[in-house]
């Protein structure tokens, strides 16, 4: 495995994205889940499908996309999904949900519109759907190093504003931190990672990778910094796993990894409901 | 003679349609224990709220430590518990050490970290509510009681000035929370922190607090708890009594 790594570019660039994001998604994604916007990641990744659907038509017929990375515009339309989420959500204040599902399919019906339009595109469809190891390019490399670079830079920096918010948001807001631009800024920063996780894992399994760790994680961790270890443990252990088997099976990684992190979660499970039964045989 | 902590003066409110608060005026003074009394949906909460700066009354001033609100910078001079049930993230992974430094996350600023004495600082603000035992427990194993305790100890790390409090016994059962209140009034006569607390338990409460005030949309009564204490039943009943009469009266015009 090494050795073809060291020697296909490609690999390198599915391996360097692939590890990048196995930190990232589940690092965000702890914040992501105790906030309870698990479902706002799945609408943004459908919204990232449409800019990237609508870059490939694009490119076919306007001059100026014909080069341009499709990563760009699916980043763009995550990005306004996101706004556009926020603002919905502030409009229809007794059912917040309801902006997700409202996104949610206005992400799928344009992407598939899209579809349909660009000739050819149905041969990299599979691959944004459910992730590729052979279809990561350099430039794509980068942009995920990029995305990751200001993801760590942001929790860095509002790892404490963000602990006060994801735990108790009135509590932030009273106690006088700039709960709403930390919010705003979380949430774009969240569309970054969903169009920088996709080109690994594909849109329909990018929420997954930000969350099943995650959901492991918390079944055994005590702390919130634990929680975030585990998490990225856990995701990045799932994402080498699926990597590999993706590559020797030539099955998509989006599938290999997930179902990797699922394995993880009924171990976990399963390890749990085996130590709480020894604890209650050794009082009884 | 130090301004008033919180002055507030001909404040209303309203949600869309519904009245919450009309023409209220009212002053804390440094040193207060005050209990703010009323039926539900009189407006304590939408009170407290606007204290707070969460929300902007429609009408009226308000100052903090003698400035206008708006331009009030010290947030982490007031310590907030809100009312339990709403707010917090049940089943969130943290520990009880975790959630209390979050305390200290305005004071610190933007940018910063917390200070080298967190452990410290965390650790006495629990023993101040008597839960330093617990300071590696998950938040979401304890009771109720004790999370409530955790929550104050939150407000009091950042050595406030001020505690806000909303209803912080719900949740809390009957023996402990007369233990409750003699910890808050040991908080307010030993470290001189002012109070201010919304509450239904009357009996329990104007033993131990300095001042009382009765609130149903407007400020029916605002004094002393001797004072208070005189009242007749006729007399407070009278602004429960009115209370029912607006309710139903708003309520049958939809
Ligand atoms: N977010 C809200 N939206 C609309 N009406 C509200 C809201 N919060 C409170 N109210 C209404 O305002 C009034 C005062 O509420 P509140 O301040 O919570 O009362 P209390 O805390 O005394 O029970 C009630 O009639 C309540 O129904
Ligand atoms: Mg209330």
């Amino acid at each position: 495995m090494i050795d073809a790594i060291l020697t296909y570019e490609f690999l390198q660039n599915a391996f360097g994205a692939g590890l990048i994001i196995g930190v990232i998604a589940p690092l965000l994604g702890v914040f992501i889940v105790v906030r309870r916007l698990s479902l706002i990641a799945d609408a943004l990744s459908h919204v990232t499908l449409a800019g990237i659907a609508g870059s490939l038509y694009l490119s076919q017929s306007v001059a100026a996309f014909a080069t341009l990375n499709p990563l760009f515009l699916g980043i763009a339309a995550s990005v306004g999904g996101s706004v556009l989420i926020e603002r919905l959500r502030t409009l229809y204040k007794h059912y917040e949900e309801l902006a997700i599902p409202i996104i949610l399919s206005a992400g799928i019906g344009f992407g598939a519109i899209f579809i349909s339009l660009a000739e050819g595109f149905s041969n990299d469809l599979f691959g944004y759907l459910f992730g590729s190891v052979s279809a990561v390019s350099r430039e794509d490399l980068l942009i995920v190093g990029a995305i990751a670079l200001v993801v760590l830079a942001f929790i860095a920096l509002f790892f404490k504003e963000l602990f006060v918010l994801s735990f108790d948001d009135e509590y932030a807001k009273a106690s006088g931190l700039p709960a709403k631009w930390i919010h705003f800024m979380f949430m774009i920063v969240t569309a970054l990672v969903i169009a920088g996780s996709m080109r690994i894992v594909g849109i329909l399994l990018v929420s997954s990778l930000m969350t099943i760790p995650v959901a492991t994680a918390m079944r055994v961790s005590k702390s919130f910094k634990q929680t975030i270890v585990l998490s990225i443990l856990f995701g990045q252990a799932s994402v080498i796993a699926g990597l590999v088997s993706a590559f020797y099976f030539d099955l998509a990684p989006g599938g290999t990894i997930v179902v990797t992190s699922i394995l993880f979660l009924l171990i976990v499970l399963i390890y749990k409901k085996i130590a709480v039964g020894m604890k209650r045989g050794a009082i009884a | 003679m130090d301004a008033p902590l919180i002055e507030i003066k001909g404040i209303s409110y309203e949600y869309e349609a519904t009245k919450a608060l009309d023409n209220i005026s009212m002053k804390v003074e440094k040193g207060d224990f005050l209990a703010i009394l009323g039926p539900n949906g009189s407006g304590k909460s939408t009170l407290l709220k606007i204290m707070l700066g969460l929300i902007k009354p429609s009408k009226g001033s308000i100052k903090l430590f003698g400035v206008d609100a708006k331009n009030f910078k010290h947030r982490e001079w007031i310590g907030y518990v809100s009312q339990k049930s709403n707010s917090f993230n049940a089943g969130f992974p943290a520990t009880v050490e975790e959630v209390v430094a979050g305390g200290l996350a305005k004071k610190a600023g933007l940018f910063r970290r917390l200070p080298k004495t967190v452990h410290e600082d965390v650790l006495e603000a629990l023993k101040a509510v008597g839960m330093d035992q617990l300071l590696d427990r998950s938040i979401s194993e304890l009771s109720g009681g004790q999370q409530q305790r955790v929550f104050i100890a939150r407000a009091l790390v950042a050595k406030p000035k001020m505690l806000i409090l909303d209803e912080p016994t719900v949740g809390i059962d009957h023996q402990n929370v007369q233990a409750f209140y003699d910890m808050l009034a040991s908080l307010n006569r030993d470290k001189g922190i002012t109070m201010v607390m919304v509450t239904h338990d009357v009996d329990t409460v104007t033993d131990r607090v300095s001042h009382v005030a009765c609130l149903n949309q407007t400020i029916h009564f605002h004094g002393f708890k001797e004072q208070f204490q005189t009242l007749s039943d006729e007399e407070r009943a009278s602004w429960y009594g009115h209370s029912v009469r607006k309710i139903h009266h708003t309520g049958g015009g939809h």
